[in-house]
């Protein structure tokens, strides 16, 4: 009964996506200085996404949880997100200027 | 008796004195823990949403004014602090590690880590408001957008209407306008920064109770659920601030642009 307390996560794991966030955010720093057009933001923003996967997957372990509505709240909550920007977008950008 | 249900189910929950009756097992009680925690959380991203919102419709509405605001941040605080909040992220991870292994000693250890990143970034945060203080960037009090307008001159289109004296009027106008306008930046850099900033200061309240918890042995392999759920707040937080240091401090940061 008592090795119920989830599953670890090898601290070798951890430290290694430690060490790709930290190579993202240099990258991102990097990246940034280098004229790209449009796509200065877009790489910020995969990166960016690509961070906050890893550490939701790793460091907040939703890849091992056994509760299948883990993932479910977590998806609704980035749908509901995404919603709340495009209609507003729709809406604002489809205004009259002035 | 004895073999009552009731008296079975007494003697089975002193053996598993974490256990509350109205779960099946501990893996139950844990994860109805962690969902609790991860429906907070889902309210958090609709929190931060709207701010989110507020600084999409506006970075595009005016954005020459949000680049050169952006610019005005500084980049490599912005930077340090986010490795700062990684590197706690690490921690907080690797203590929930050290509680499901039983070792008391490095739970505490990595949590004060945590505390000591925490308190480093919001110290760091300071500094950086300060900065904005001494440069009349705090919207509505003293603000100036002068230095804003000098250092990005053909970004707003100055160099071009200061050089014909024609249209004085309309350099006026436009100059009426960034004032206005990076204001908007700035009070949404405050407000987004202030709420995260306010989060944090929530997470260094709650780790130093855990922390105190981890010292007194409260934590063991089968039950450490208060340590993970504040985990996942403090991920959470972390999270956060990955989109916030590219979308406040690197809008246009293009050399010569």
């Amino acid at each position: 009964m008592s090795e119920h307390s989830g599953h670890i996560v090898p601290s070798k794991l951890n430290w290694l996506i430690w060490a790709i966030l930290m190579v993202a955010t240099y990258l991102t720093y990097r990246v940034a200085q280098i004229d790209l057009g449009l796509f200065n933001t877009i790489v910020a923003l995969v990166i960016a996404t690509t961070k906050a996967t890893l550490v939701v997957l790793i460091f907040m372990q939703v890849k091992y949880t056994s509760e299948k509505m883990t993932k479910a709240v977590l998806i609704f909550a980035v749908c509901w997100l995404i919603l709340l920007l495009f209609l507003s977008l729709t809406d604002y950008s489809s205004r009259y200027a002035g | 008796m004895s073999d009552s249900p009731l008296v079975a189910e007494h003697a089975e929950h002193q053996a598993r004195p974490e256990l509350r009756h109205h779960f099946a097992d501990e893996e139950q009680q844990r994860n109805a823990a962690s969902l609790g925690m991860w429906w907070f959380l889902g309210t958090e991203i609709m929190f931060f949403g709207g701010m989110f919102c507020a600084y999409l419709i506006y970075r595009i509405k005016y954005f020459p004014e949000f680049a050169a605001a952006s610019r005005s941040l500084n980049l490599q605080i912005g930077a340090l602090n986010t490795a700062v909040l990684i590197c706690s992220s690490l921690t907080v991870a690797q203590a929930v590690r050290a509680a499901q292994m039983g070792k008391r000693m490095l739970q505490v250890k990595l949590l004060l880590a945590t505390l000591f990143f925490g308190l480093v970034f919001l110290g760091v945060k300071a500094f950086e408001w300060h900065d904005k203080y001494t440069e009349h960037h705090i919207p509505t009090f003293d603000f100036n957008a002068k230095n804003l307008m000098r250092e990005n001159q053909k970004l707003f289109g100055l160099d071009k209407l200061q050089n014909d004296l024609s249209k004085a009027l309309e350099l006026q106008r436009r100059e009426a306008d960034i004032q206005q306008r990076s204001q908007i930046f700035f009070s949404l850099y405050f407000a987004l920064t202030g709420m995260h900033a306010i989060h944090m200061i929530v997470g260094v309240g709650i780790f130093s109770v855990i922390t105190w918890m981890a010292w007194k042995g409260r934590f063991t392999p089968e039950y450490h659920t208060p340590l993970e759920i504040a985990g996942l707040y403090w991920h959470f937080v972390d999270i956060v601030w990955i989109y916030l240091f590219p979308l406040l401090y690197l809008i246009d940061r293009r050399p010569g642009a």
